[in-house]
């Protein structure tokens, strides 16, 4: 009696309780394995690929004045840690393309007679073109650009000229918010979110819901019918589609009437994207099953898809600020094709032109994970 | 054997010129275990054949093989005249499979359950047959009852159900009737019968001795290797062994003391009564000697389970000959 009564006896049962709790988890390795990646992938993204003030933005300039002040501006962008020239394009228009594609976040242009006009005193128009499809990215660059380019033009104004430089800065920098003209975050985020539900609901219920067959031993039943795995996914991936489409129309819905966001591509492009991102997703979610061990599992490792999936997307912050390396690693996850996908379709009026590159690696994608997750479900038990 | 003696089934003619079942040097290693080792098994249509073979022998391993849910990773065979490597789908839609573990979707009703069965097979007049198989089981009552909800006879007779839907030729049960209690066991084997009066083979797995008295023929199998095969007499001739029934006041007790006797291969007390095995006769009744004043020792049959027992030592020995 004395052993087991007492506060000695009741530490000696608190002490069976946890080592056997140490040993259970211990033999789990797939928890520990999770329980140390996670908060190493944590420190990397929130330590390193976030940053609320973006630095080295791509920009294009468009140059369409063939003079030392606007050779000049150039520099002196370059030499600002905000922007990254990565395009000097002469042919008007040329800039607003690459800002519809993706390519770059800002187009700074210079009109004809820039140099005239300085120097006479009628303070040209300095041309700056946002995409602010995401307002977060588009913040203190713009104040960024007028330093910049005052800065050069103090340089290059001497001599008589210098007077120009003096007083009111010399040029009128005119900002031109593109897809989003009053920089409204939720013309960004809804569109965003839509993608983020549609990863949560498809990759973790299907992961789920395999794992589930297997723990419960109903998956033997079904592989003893004649049932082929390949039948098997599809029957399994279908309901989930089904819930995947009214989410789409939630949200869609609540994007047009209750936020206003703007539709301006083609709705049948938009329903395309959802669908193959959607069939994707369900791809991912399905190999996903076929490794975990447990329904625990196949919960952990969702989440560790889902945790860069929202961080590094583009959805939760802006996606070109990001360190090269997180951009490259970002563009492995299905998530950041798709909200670009989204965001170009809804905001900037994409077509099926502007879409295809991203539509194309989306399809890949699924032509991996299909292939991988049919490999590996097997139509026998071991 | 304390079990009450089931009637013993009539005989059908072993009908071995047509084997529906009929696999050769089935072999399957996990992770360079070798669990089933080259086991041959012939069962011919309509009989039962009764698995035995003590936990981790390869039963369920052997089963898998059979129904085309493992591919063995030797040996050749046919099932129904169909190539066990090539042809696991035509073999999967002619058998039903029984497994070890309740395999049936538990958040479903019983009739659900079975719909989807009969839909997965394709089968025709799909309600009708659903009612049929409900009937017949005595499961029309509780159609609308939660599969998880039933109990242990309950779930088992639901798992018969789904598994005979299609009207498989072949039925494999996994050990169908563990923790079941005596009654449903007794009315499930009833039902085997029937099955397999009108032409279907089952091959079932089992611990119980009393259920393979009721089957055709058996198979025993330990540590992956096919130690016996026929009918019980068979079996138990095969063994080479005789027996020794002692009856007197503390007869059981004896057990241990004989068992360390020479020529004596094990004795287990049945009841009241002690039964002493070995391979010679005269040997055993030298090694009984000692007590023969108080216990009147008869000359008995061994029962199967002194076969099933002496065999799995045997090839303990042999297992650990291999090894050394
Ligand atoms: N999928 C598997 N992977 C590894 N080992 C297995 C697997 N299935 C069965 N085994 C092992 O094979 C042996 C035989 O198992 P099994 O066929 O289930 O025996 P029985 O049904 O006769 O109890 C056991 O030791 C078991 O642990
Ligand atoms: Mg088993």
């Amino acid at each position: 009696m004395s052993l087991t009564s007492g506060i000695a006896g009741a530490w000696q049962r608190i002490g069976a309780m946890i080592f056997k709790e140490v040993r259970q988890m211990l033999r789990d390795r797939g928890t520990i394995g999770m329980m140390l990646a996670m908060p190493l992938a944590q420190l990397m993204i929130f330590g390193f690929a976030i940053n609320n003030d973006p630095h080295r933005l791509p920009m294009a300039l468009e140059v369409n004045d063939r003079s030392n002040f606007a050779r000049a501006i150039d520099a002196a962008l370059r030499n600002t840690d905000y922007f990254r020239v990565v395009a000097v394009v002469s042919a008007p228009g040329e800039g607003e393309r690459l800002l519809q594609r993706g390519a770059v976040q800002f187009v700074v242009t210079i009109p004809p007679d820039f140099a005239r006009d300085l120097v006479k005193g009628r303070r040209p128009q300095l041309l700056v073109t946002a995409d602010a499809t995401d307002p977060a990215a588009t913040g203190n660059a713009l104040a960024a650009i007028g330093d910049a380019v005052a800065s050069a033009l103090a340089h290059d104004l001497i001599g008589p000229l210098a007077a120009r430089a003096g007083g009111s800065s010399p040029v009128d920098v005119v900002l031109h918010r593109s897809y989003n003209p009053e920089g409204i975050t939720s013309h960004n985020t809804v569109p965003g979110l839509l993608a983020i539900v549609l990863s949560m609901t498809m990759v973790m219920l299907t992961a789920l819901s395999v794992t589930r067959e297997v723990e419960q031993g109903t998956m033997e039943n079904l592989l003893a019918t004649p049932l082929r795995p390949f039948e098997v996914m599809v029957g399994k991936i279908v309901p989930y589609l089904i819930i995947g489409l009214v989410q789409v129309m939630v949200i869609l819905l609540a994007a047009a009437f209750v936020f206003q966001v703007p539709f301006s591509g083609p709705l049948p492009l938009m329903l395309g994207a959802t669908l193959l991102f959607m069939i994707t997703s369900l791809a991912l979610g399905f190999t996903l099953s076929t490794i975990a061990q447990s329904q625990l599992q196949a919960m952990q490792m969702s989440f560790f898809y889902l945790l860069p999936s929202i961080l590094l997307s583009g959805f939760a912050f802006p996606f070109r600020g990001m360190p090269q390396w997180a951009q490259i690693g970002a563009e492995a996850l299905p998530t950041t094709h798709f909200i670009r996908l989204v965001r170009g379709i809804m905001l900037k009026g994409w077509t099926i032109a502007d879409a295809a590159t991203d539509l194309g690696v989306l399809a890949l994608m699924l032509a991996i994970l299909g292939t991988v997750a049919v490999r590996r479900y097997q139509d026998t038990v071991a | 054997m304390n079990a009450p003696a089931p009637a013993q089934p009539a005989q059908p003619q072993a009908d071995l010129s047509q084997p529906v079942i009929d696999v050769h040097g089935l072999t399957k290693r996990f992770g360079g275990r070798t669990v089933v080792d080259a086991v041959d098994l012939v069962v011919g249509r309509g009989r039962i054949c009764g698995f035995l073979g003590p936990n981790g022998s390869g039963k369920t391993t052997t089963l898998r093989m059979i129904c085309g849910l493992l591919i063995p990773d030797a040996g050749e065979g046919q099932v129904l005249g169909f190539d066990l490597r090539r042809q696991r789908g035509a073999i999967k839609r002619r058998v039903g499979y029984m497994t070890q573990k309740f395999g049936l979707f538990s958040d479903l009703t019983i009739a659900e359950n079975l719909e989807f069965f009969a839909r997965v097979h394709g089968l025709d007049r799909r309600k009708e047959r659903v009612a049929q198989a409900l009937e017949q089981l005595g499961l029309a009552s509780r159609a609308d009852q939660l599969a998880g909800k039933l109990s242990g006879g309950w779930k088992q007779r639901l798992a018969l159900a789904a598994c005979v839907l299609h009207d498989p030729e072949i039925l494999l049960l996994d050990e169908p009737t563990a923790g079941v209690d005596p009654q449903a066991r007794r009315e499930f084997w009833d039902q085997i019968h029937t099955l397999s009066a009108n032409g279907m083979t089952v091959l079932v797995s089992t611990h119980y001795m009393d259920e393979a008295e009721r089957c055709h023929e058996i198979a025993y199998i330990a540590y992956g290797r096919m130690l016996a095969r026929g009918s019980i007499a068979d079996v138990v001739d095969g063994s080479g062994l005789v027996a020794l029934v002692g009856e007197g006041p503390g007869a059981d007790r004896l057990a241990s003391a004989i068992e360390q006797r020479p020529g004596v291969a094990m004795a287990a007390p049945f009841g009241t009564a002690l039964h002493v095995c070995g391979p010679d006769l005269a040997a055993l009744q030298a090694a009984v000697a000692p007590w023969a004043d108080q216990i009147a020792f008869r000359v008995g049959r061994p029962s199967l389970e002194d076969v099933f027992i002496h065999l799995m030592r045997g090839a303990e020995d042999a297992s650990v000959v291999v090894r050394a």
